[in-house]
């Protein structure tokens, strides 16, 4: 399949207290690719993320997600078809057992028990939680937490997951074990990240937002490649293009 | 903040004796937190100046205990934490109410100390129920146990919401204020303006989170009603629990059993 499935037209978003956040960001993804959104600290990567599910709405601009525009009224469907996982996920996990969580979003699209009651195993087996399940959240250590907020989303059935900082704050052990399991979906996927390696591995793609701008859009390597530009953008070569140190100052 | 992290430890430790598989353990929570109910009406609703009846009732936190195997040091330790509280509310009972109703002799102990007892002992048994029942049972089934017997939906989907987040929210308290005692030396820092802005610099974090709480929600299309699946029965072993204590707490509610007790012993004796 061909067909663009992410749009994002001129979007500009302004928050209330008059802080621009995105003046001028437009995209376009097809079925199946894996983008990465980078940039400094206050680039406008979390509020472009929000409007991807509608958490925010645009100030300008439009987002079309399939062929649907983003609206009041079609906005439970395009919930159904944008799996977000938060950066935090405390703020994810809020039921009372890891079960529960999962089942939280299969019950509310109308499915029966026992079909929630599948549809939680598998994905929990999925993303290798399933021993989890009667535990309450508050127990699990950082990387459980981050694997069950996956599967509470995927329980969802998206066409389309998108992560906000999915590796920050895991040990390197659990930050490869989700690089592996993110590897794995056939979704298409978008992540903001700070963790470029990650960005490296895993997406083909990447888009660097700048003050609210579009500075670049294009294949990951050939991006990270360009020195002048990802200084521009307060960014820096991934470590693992940067060459080894240690060699180096022998040379 | 070794004090908060220290109790924090101490919350999770109670829900996780709920997890044990006893006899007690195994019953359906309705049927648990039913009995309880009827024991805390039972203690509450005798009169201000009784005393010697309230002292049987022992009996159903100590059999708990026992059965449950729940560690009782723990739960003493618990209760303890609230005597200070009751304190506070019953301390001017002997000083306003002075009548004398026991004469011991040359002691004569005024209505106002026996009532300001008898608000202990009613606190210690109703809130040493009160854990016992957490401890048996989870925080989660009895918050859905209490929905399932007609409490409003949106009270026990509060309650549940504040359990969770009590962790999440003072170890964010904790963190504030360990960062606070860092930079203050070891002095009071700015006193209780520093603790002001602290306090509402919490309020804002958790209205902020509440708020991303609520997106996750609607993201995953939350529309205002909470699903569970849980099946449990209330079967015939219930049915027996429920029955048996609660013609215990009326029995003892009724006849003065510590009376009965004494007089047939003194009436032995005499």
């Amino acid at each position: 399949m061909s067909h663009h499935i992410v749009e994002v037209r001129n979007l500009q978003h302004v928050y209330s207290d008059g802080t621009i956040a995105l003046k001028d960001v437009s995209f376009m993804l097809t079925h199946g690719e894996s983008v990465a959104i980078i940039g400094a600290n206050g680039a406008g990567k979390s509020t472009l993320l929000q409007h991807l599910n509608g958490s925010l709405e645009p100030s300008g601009g439009s987002i079309h997600i399939g062929h649907t525009p983003l609206s009041k009224s079609t906005l439970p469907d395009i919930r159904r078809t944008v799996g977000m996982v938060f950066q935090d996920p405390d703020d994810q996990l809020f039921m009372p057992t890891v079960f529960d969580d999962v089942a939280f979003g299969p019950f509310n699209l109308g499915l029966s028990v026992a079909d929630v009651e599948q549809r939680v195993m598998e994905v929990l087996e999925q993303v290798g939680a399933s021993h989890l399940r009667a535990k309450p959240p508050y127990h699990l250590s950082g990387g459980e937490k981050k694997r069950v907020a996956i599967a509470t989303v995927l329980a969802m059935s998206p066409d389309i997951l998108v992560m906000d900082e999915p590796t920050s704050g895991l040990d390197p052990f659990a930050r490869r074990q989700l690089m592996a399991l993110l590897q794995d979906f056939h979704h298409t996927k978008i992540f903001t990240s700070h963790d470029l390696d990650m960005v490296l591995d895993i997406c083909e793609r990447t888009i660097i937002l700048h003050e609210g701008l579009v500075k670049a859009d294009g294949p990951t390597r050939e991006i990270f490649r360009n020195e002048a530009l990802l200084s521009s953008c307060r960014l820096e070569k991934p470590l693992s293009m940067q060459g080894c140190p240690i060699c180096r100052d022998i040379r | 903040m070794a004090s908060i992290h220290g109790a924090i430890l101490d919350l999770k430790r109670l829900d996780l004796l709920a997890d044990s598989n006893t006899c007690i353990h195994r019953i359906d929570a309705r049927a648990k937190v039913l009995v309880t109910l009827v024991f805390i009406v039972s203690v509450v609703s005798f009169g201000k100046y009784e005393l010697t009846a309230l002292f049987p009732f022992i009996i159903f936190p100590v059999v708990m205990i026992a059965l449950a195997d729940l560690p009782p040091l723990y739960i003493v330790r618990k209760v303890a934490l609230l005597c200070p509280f009751v304190l506070v509310v019953g301390i001017f009972n002997p000083v306003f109410d002075r009548e004398v109703l026991v004469q011991l002799g040359t002691l004569s102990i005024s209505a106002g100390w026996i009532s300001f007892v008898s608000i202990l002992v009613r606190s210690i048994l109703t809130v040493g129920a009160a854990f016992i029942l957490v401890g048996v049972t989870g925080f989660t089934a009895v918050c859905q146990a209490l929905e399932r017997m007609g409490m409003p939906q949106v009270f026990a989907v509060q309650l549940l919401f504040l359990y969770r987040y009590i962790f999440v929210l003072t170890e964010e308290g904790g963190r504030a204020s360990r960062a606070r005692e860092l930079r203050s030396c070891g002095r009071k820092g700015l006193g209780i303006r520093s603790f002001g802005s602290l306090v509402g610099h919490l309020l804002l974090r958790t209205w902020q989170r509440a708020e991303r709480i609520h997106m996750a929600m609607l993201a995953r299309g939350f529309t205002g009603e909470f699903h569970s699946y849980r099946q449990s029965s209330f079967g015939k072993t219930e049915i027996w629990f429920v029955l048996g204590w609660s013609t215990l707490f009326i029995m003892l509610r009724t006849q003065n059993v510590s009376q009965f007790l004494g007089a047939l012993v003194t009436g032995l004796f005499s």
